[in-house]
């Protein structure tokens, strides 16, 4: 079969030994426990593998390699300052002492301090290691808050825009609640209405998306969440979407009870090629009790500590909180670069990130609206979303224009989100792509638009230049293949 | 050019831009915010240079004792290891780090068929059917794990052994907040007799004291009783000891980390993730499959997305969506640069030094080791002055070990009072004999004073 890279099954050769660890001990393992199948791990030699990864390593689209405007996921720059800062902190291990860690301790406090200032919020666990993550920690939160109030059996129903991301009502059904979706207005707001109707006494709560998943700001967002409130339930912001809102708007000061940030989209840490991320949850007073444990302390002498893991005496017990979700600190490495890059950026470089962004995101829309329709035609915040179902009419979907735009030389935007938009198209430029990338991926734009009206079926080809042409995805699925086979 | 670093635009670009939008400034495109709501002072102070930024984090991180400074016998579920200088060369390459989770698969090859990749070294050395791509890290994917029984058996209730490190239990009784799956903990000798009712048990092996466990029996328990057996793992041990699938494991679950993932006090990590066959469409997050394109070579695409959220939403087997596909893709270039040889090698190395260090810390007066039977690379000691008292006197010392007394859930301490101490193949002679004298020095004062 043709191939772009062998396998790394396919390179090794029997005997090929790599020589990183060397050992001659011999052990005794008791029969009864040693390994009897065999371990058919491929034989390579280091240079080999550099080979194998290096080649890899172009095939991939990267935020390095050019513009990544993918809607919703904040593709921005990622600065190297940011990983050196993090290899400063990688000799540690989460079971060392409190006396043996207090520059993690204190890092990790003021970014829960810095989180609180830029949310607007009162308290802060760095504990979730990514988005969905945080809003599974918040839901049970909820859960904690409601039954402390003795209204758990009562409150069974999380209610979620139909803008929503998938992640919102899986975290919702995954906490044990039933899902209500309820529909947005004509302008893309959640439509205050149905809201209304759906609010009872058995919600528990109300996830949000601010601005939402149109790009939107929500026109009525206290009124929105006054009337969560005015029921009994609790408003989850979630932050996916924070990197309009830096020194712009403060959840916090909207009416939400608690917002999660995806530090890996709003605070420039790298996406990984899937993760990791990191998603501290920034709450309100009144949830404080139920944050997962431990929380740092900060002692009068400047020096830190765990209030569970206080080595000299009993841990105090874990009272209302929900428990413990991940690791002490979440996913640090991570959270190190974006503690380093809001450092770097001070209050007014944040200001201005977001600004930029909203800026980078109109000016965009200000070159494709003649050639492309907006979904709801209002200001956007940092990203927009389009409908190529115009030129979908004309025989070109939005996965075709996609495709189109990988011929192009970019990356493109998330197409078919959010659901309430037929044919949809999100991008997300950021605030780290200058006036020219913008120019030419406007450009680019355009030049699909052209091509569809004059031949719109060539885009069915396409992409024609990527590393692949479009893969099989019905078969993966319906004959999976998720491992290599081995010659037998 | 602005007050951000990374801001691209001159003043003439801003302008030209706002132009085009039609607007003065960008206070024009607020206007949905409450204006009373709008710009709030956040009290953060000035950004500051590169050089600043670097000399602040440096003062921050010469505040911690680093494991490389001294002997380090701390271990459990994330280790101390060898890391082949060409792993964060390769791994942290930009189109790996810098991209996102391959939607478009046409131009993100490089990620999916280094996550297949992945997939199969694993699949290989657990001996297990199907791995996914990755979880957050051992802790949330032993709760998936726990939730997937539950999906798969139509039961409530999950029985864990007390042998399996608090951390997992901690999460697990956490998570099992959400759905109220009944969480009962069991010591791991009792876990095949509590079968009965049980969606799953949970056995770890070794277990978090090092001590190896007969996962066979209480599979076999588990299937009678036809709930699913759940294995908690550690991927060296499984280059040693027969690996999960042949033991009867139905869902095989760790922490990755080891595979040339750096510590970086908890995270970012690999959270393992493995299932039979028959299992895979309960299996939560993320999987990368083979496939041809339109010309008929051979490709990669994520794969049986019905199961996820952004298709699925509150009927997806999990809320997950960003994983940690980059640490898979880590361990996966470890796994490639060692081979079964090195693999091996470097799993021998830690049991041996573990094995020897047993003895001769065992030979001290007052001293024993604790284990209820044959112990992998980690083993715990009982000492005259108890674990948490001894792990204090030697941290004094400049020596980092683990006591069981740190081991707590739900706030209460479970358990023995002893130290734990893990071995790997950074393990040094040296390391070995200052953690000998310093036990002798620390045992010797309390067995005096107790003779007195």
């Amino acid at each position: 079969m043709k191939a772009l890279e062998p396998l790394l099954v396919e390179l090794g050769r029997p005997g090929r030994n790599g020589s990183h660890v060397r050992s001659i001990d011999t052990v005794e393992i008791p029969a009864e426990f040693a390994r009897r199948a065999p371990l058919r791990l491929p034989e390579l030699t280091e240079p080999q593998v550099v080979r194998h990864y290096t080649h890899l390593s172009h095939f991939n689209y990267s935020v390095d390699t050019g513009m990544y405007p993918l809607g919703s996921c904040t593709m921005k720059y990622n600065p190297k300052e940011n990983d050196r800062a993090a290899s400063m902190f990688t000799d540690l291990h989460p079971r060392q002492s409190y006396r043996t860690t207090q520059g993690v301790l204190a890092l990790a406090y003021e970014l829960e301090q810095m989180l609180v200032r830029i949310t607007g919020m009162d308290f802060v666990t760095l504990q979730p290691q990514a988005g969905a993550q945080s809003e599974f920690t918040a839901l049970l939160v909820f859960k904690a808050y409601h039954a402390k109030r003795g209204e758990a059996k009562q409150r069974r129903r999380i209610i979620v825009p139909d803008s929503a991301h998938g992640t919102n009502p899986a975290s919702a059904a995954m906490c044990g609640y039933e899902v209500t979706t309820v529909r947005s207005d004509a302008r893309g707001n959640v439509d205050l209405d149905a809201l209304k109707t759906a609010l009872g006494p058995d919600v528990a709560g109300f996830m949000l998306t601010n601005p939402n998943t149109l790009g939107l700001f929500e026109e009525r967002v206290r009124e929105v969440c006054d009337a969560v409130h005015a029921v009994g339930g609790l408003v989850y912001g979630d932050g996916a979407n924070m990197n309009a809102l830096l020194g712009i708007a403060r959840p916090g000061d909207l009416g939400f009870d608690c917002v999660h940030i995806n530090v890996h989209k709003t605070f420039s840490t790298p996406h990984g090629a899937g993760g990791p991320g990191a998603g501290p949850l920034c709450v309100k007073a009144h949830l404080r009790p139920f944050l997962p444990k431990p929380w740092i302390v900060k002692e009068s002498d400047g020096t830190y500590h765990y209030d569970t893991a206080r080595e000299d005496r009993d841990p105090s017990p874990l009272g209302d909180s929900i428990g413990t979700v991940g690791k002490t600190l979440g996913n640090f490495g991570v959270l190190v670069r974006a503690y380093t890059y809001m450092k770097s950026l001070g209050e007014d470089g944040m200001v201005e990130t977001s600004e930029d962004a909203i800026l980078a995101a109109n000016y965009l829309l200000a070159r494709l609206r003649s050639r492309y329709q907006v979904a709801y035609d209002r200001v956007p915040m940092h990203e927009f979303v389009l409908t190529a179902a115009p030129q979908k009419k004309k025989g070109a979907s939005a996965l075709d224009i996609a495709k189109g735009l990988i011929d192009e030389g970019f990356h493109p935007p998330s197409v078919y989100f959010p659901l309430i938009v037929a044919e949809a198209m999100m991008i997300e430029p950021t605030e780290t792509e200058p006036k020219e990338t913008l120019d030419a991926f406007a450009d680019a734009m355009v030049r699909i638009a052209d091509r569809v009206d004059t031949d719109a079926a060539s885009l069915h080809d396409a992409p024609t230049k990527a590393p692949l042409r479009r893969l099989d995805e019905v078969t993966a699925a319906r004959r999976p293949i998720l491992r290599w086979q081995l010659p037998t | 050019m602005g007050r951000n670093p990374y801001s691209p635009h001159t003043e003439a670009d801003r302008r030209a831009m706002l132009d085009a939008i039609g607007v003065r400034s960008v206070e024009d495109l607020l206007g949905a915010i409450p204006s009373d709501a709008r710009r709030p002072a956040l009290g953060l102070g000035p950004g500051m240079s590169e050089i600043e930024v670097q000399a602040h984090l440096e003062g921050l991180a010469r505040l911690n004792t680093r494991a490389g400074d001294g002997p380090f016998f701390i271990g459990g579920a994330i280790q101390r290891r060898y890391i082949p200088a060409a792993v964060p060369v390769l791994a942290l390459r930009g189109e790996f780090l810098t991209a996102y989770t391959p939607y478009q698969p046409e131009v993100s090859q490089g990620t999916l068929q280094a996550v297949f990749e992945y997939q199969s070294l694993m699949a290989e050395l657990l001996g297990m059917d199907v791995v996914n791509s990755s979880m957050y890290d051992g802790r949330s994917a032993v709760a998936e794990a726990a939730f997937m029984a539950v999906r798969a058996t139509g039961r409530h209730k999950v029985v864990v052994g007390t042998e399996v490190d608090f951390s997992n239990r901690r999460v697990l009784r956490t998570y099992a907040r959400g759905p109220e799956i009944e969480i009962v903990e069991v010591p791991t000798s009792r876990l095949a007799a509590s079968a009965e009712g049980a969606a799953a048990l949970i056995v770890q092996h070794p277990d978090a004291f090092g001590t190896l466990v007969d996962v066979r029996s209480i599979a076999d328990a588990a299937h009678s009783a036809g709930a699913l057996c759940i294995q908690v793992t550690e991927p060296h041990a499984c280059a040693l000891l027969e690996p999960p699938g042949p033991l009867g494991a139905d869902i095989a679950v760790g922490e990755g980390q080891p595979l040339g993932i750096t510590m970086s006090y908890g995270g970012p990590h690999l959270g393992i993730f493995a299932c039979r066959e028959a299992l895979v469409r309960q299996m939560p997050g993320r999987i990368a499959g083979q496939t041809v394109d339109a010309n008929g070579t051979r490709g990669f695409v994520n794969t049986l997305q019905t199961r996820e959220q952004h298709i699925r939403r509150e009927k997806a087997t999990s809320n997950i969506c960003t994983n940690e596909a980059l640490a898979a893709i880590t361990a996966a270039v470890y796994l490639a640069l060692l081979g079964p040889e090195g693999l091996r090698a470097a799993a021998r190395s830690g049991v041996a030094k573990a094995h020897a260090l047993a003895k001769r810390l065992s030979a001290i007066p007052g001293c024993a080791v604790a284990n209820d039977g044959p112990f992998f690379d980690r083993f715990t000691l009982r000492t005259p002055l108890g674990g948490w008292a001894t792990r204090n006197a030697l941290i004094e010392r400049g020596i980092q070990v683990e006591a069981t007394a740190s081991h707590y859930v739900d706030g209460k301490r479970v358990g023995r009072d002893d130290v734990i101490i893990q071995c790997t193949e950074l393990t040094s002679d040296a390391d070995a004999d200052a953690l000998v004298d310093a036990v002798t020095s620390v045992s010797r004062a309390r067995e005096t004073v107790a003779a007195r």
